[in-house]
């Protein structure tokens, strides 16, 4: 009978960009339990939203989170905007469908770049960041920022996309879409990468629903949903299938992820052919009333907006469900039985991002 | 069987291995070779906010529009300012501009170690007839502290007085 011990992971790790932190219970190498504790990055920025008025407030909900800050920015819209009754002109849905999966394009090969970096592959993560860059300035030549965009307003976005800019944004996602088929080869059929990957940190479809995950981390385990076909923005328009695997290991998850990069850049495209012209907002006037709930699907999940309007500038209440926040119960059952040298990598498959959920 | 394909690999990976070493050698590099050679901003980028003083009429729009209140406007004392730290650059203040003079710069905010403050005053018009006075000014509001060669320097002229 070996012993036990407890060995505290986080907040400050190597692996980790943001603070996590976790208990974990050893038997010699093996976790037998994991305990989460999160809390160390609360910002409070739901409560906020008692002292923004409404408009002013999707400027604090993309600020939520630097990665997935244009979907923040949009789900909140969104939520607003049902409440209002605004229907928003198409083009501004087409506009909000390509930075969103533009989004999750630069999202992915971030979180590839973490992942080739926690298993010591650093030319791996140089080569991912770099694809990564083009995204970036990307999104500097058509929003004016790079990390937070500012783009989204209530009734609309608040600057268009020239046709020629849409077709050089295609131009190069397909230029860059042969690049990712060579790096994608290196995370998928490379020994050293499978060896660390394949057969680690499973989850059952069953366990994927009884624990409530999201995203790719619950699409890995054979469950097909994807928020995106809820039809927000201009995705009802746009043919996809769900990307999943049956497998359920970090390999499937990386499998997943890599695919849906290649499905984003044919969503873009798709969206890049049918954009229709016209105006990108309409005016609107008055103050929110009643609640909605409002779901989007996010790089790493499905995030929920519920908003609770009272008539007046001020919302009674805003409250925002994180992808991660819902992914942690399926963290800390795949944690159960690994050895402590695969934690980082385990931690890195559900793509955390804590600020998101601190907010 | 199991050797030829052992070569076969071998021969695979090390054509793939030239290939990569033919690329990096003759590919231009990834970064730019920052700061000679100078990083050219696209038209949209978001750096800071401009402003021409003299076609500002006070309305005061840009400041109520303000998510995080950082300009503010007197019109009575035809004063213009801005918190340069408290500016998020979402641009809505250039956008209700009735009068088109305030402006996204692609240069961005210099660090500091304090919040400075930027405020413009707008000098009036002469009168016709009247000499030209000077016209716009900008200044911050807290007036940055003396270096120490200043320092030194205003001891020595006091010094000699």
């Amino acid at each position: 009978m070996s012993t036990r011990s407890v060995v505290p992971f986080g907040p400050q790790h190597p692996v980790l960009p943001e603070p996590i932190h976790l208990d974990l219970v050893l038997e010699d190498e093996r976790v037998v339990e994991a305990i989460p504790s999160i809390g160390f990055i609360h910002r409070g920025l739901e409560k906020l939203v008692e002292k923004k008025d409404f408009i002013e407030y999707v400027y604090v909900a993309e600020r939520i989170c630097g990665i997935c800050s244009f979907m923040h920015g949009m789900g909140y819209c969104e939520a607003i905007e049902h409440t209002m009754g605004i229907e928003i002109p198409d083009r501004a849905k087409y506009l909000r469908t390509i930075w969103s999966e533009m989004s999750r394009i630069h999202s992915h090969m971030l979180w590839l770049g973490l992942l080739a970096d926690a298993f010591g592959f650093e030319s791996l993560f140089m080569e991912s960041w770099r694809m990564r860059e083009k995204i970036l300035d990307m999104f500097e030549y058509s929003t004016g920022g790079r990390v937070i965009f500012s783009v989204n307003k209530i009734g609309g976005q608040r600057k268009d996309m020239p046709d020629d800019m849409i077709a050089d944004f295609v131009h190069i996602l397909e230029g860059m879409e042969k690049e990712l088929k060579a790096m994608s080869n290196t995370f998928l059929n490379d020994y050293a990468v499978k060896s660390r990957l394949e057969g680690v940190g499973y989850l059952t479809k069953q366990q994927a629903h009884d624990l409530g995950a999201v995203g790719p981390f619950m699409r890995a385990s054979g469950i097909n949903l994807d928020t995106r076909k809820t039809g927000y923005a201009a995705y009802a328009n746009l043919e996809f299938e769900p990307i999943i695997s049956t497998v359920g290991d970090s390999y499937a998850r990386t499998d997943i992820r890599i695919r849906e990069i290649y499905q984003s850049i044919d969503l873009i495209r798709q969206a890049a052919a049918k954009i229709p012209s016209g105006d990108v907002a309409v005016p609107f006037k008055g103050n929110p009333t009643g609640e909605y709930l409002m779901r989007v699907e996010q790089p790493r999940g499905e995030a929920i907006y519920y908003v609770k309007g009272n008539g007046t500038k001020n919302l009674d209440r805003m409250r925002v469900r994180t992808p991660t926040f819902a992914n942690i119960p399926g963290l800390v059952e795949t944690l159960k039985g690994c050895q402590l040298a695969d934690v980082p990598i385990l931690i890195l498959t559900i793509d955390p991002c804590i600020s998101c959920t601190e907010r | 069987m199991h050797q030829l394909h052992g070569k076969v690999n071998l021969t695979m990976s090390i054509l793939s291995f030239s290939k990569t070493v033919f690329h990096n050698l003759f590919s231009k590099p990834a970064t730019r070779n920052y700061p000679q050679v100078p990083r050219i901003y696209p038209e949209r980028t978001r750096g800071q906010i401009g402003i021409k003083i003299d076609d500002c009429i006070f309305c005061g729009i840009c400041s109520r529009k303000c998510p995080t209140g950082a300009i503010a406007v007197v019109r009575e004392t035809k004063n213009w300012s801005i918190k340069r730290f408290g500016c998020i650059q979402c641009g809505e203040c250039v956008g209700v501009c009735p009068k088109k003079c305030l402006t996204m710069l692609q240069t961005y905010t210099a660090p500091n170690a304090t919040k400075t403050v930027e405020e413009y005053i707008q000098i009036l018009k002469p009168a016709p007839g009247e000499p030209p006075r000077q016209t716009a000014a900008a200044k911050p509001a807290a007036a940055p502290e003396q270096t120490p060669a200043q320092k030194a320097a205003a001891a020595a002229d006091t010094s000699k007085e």
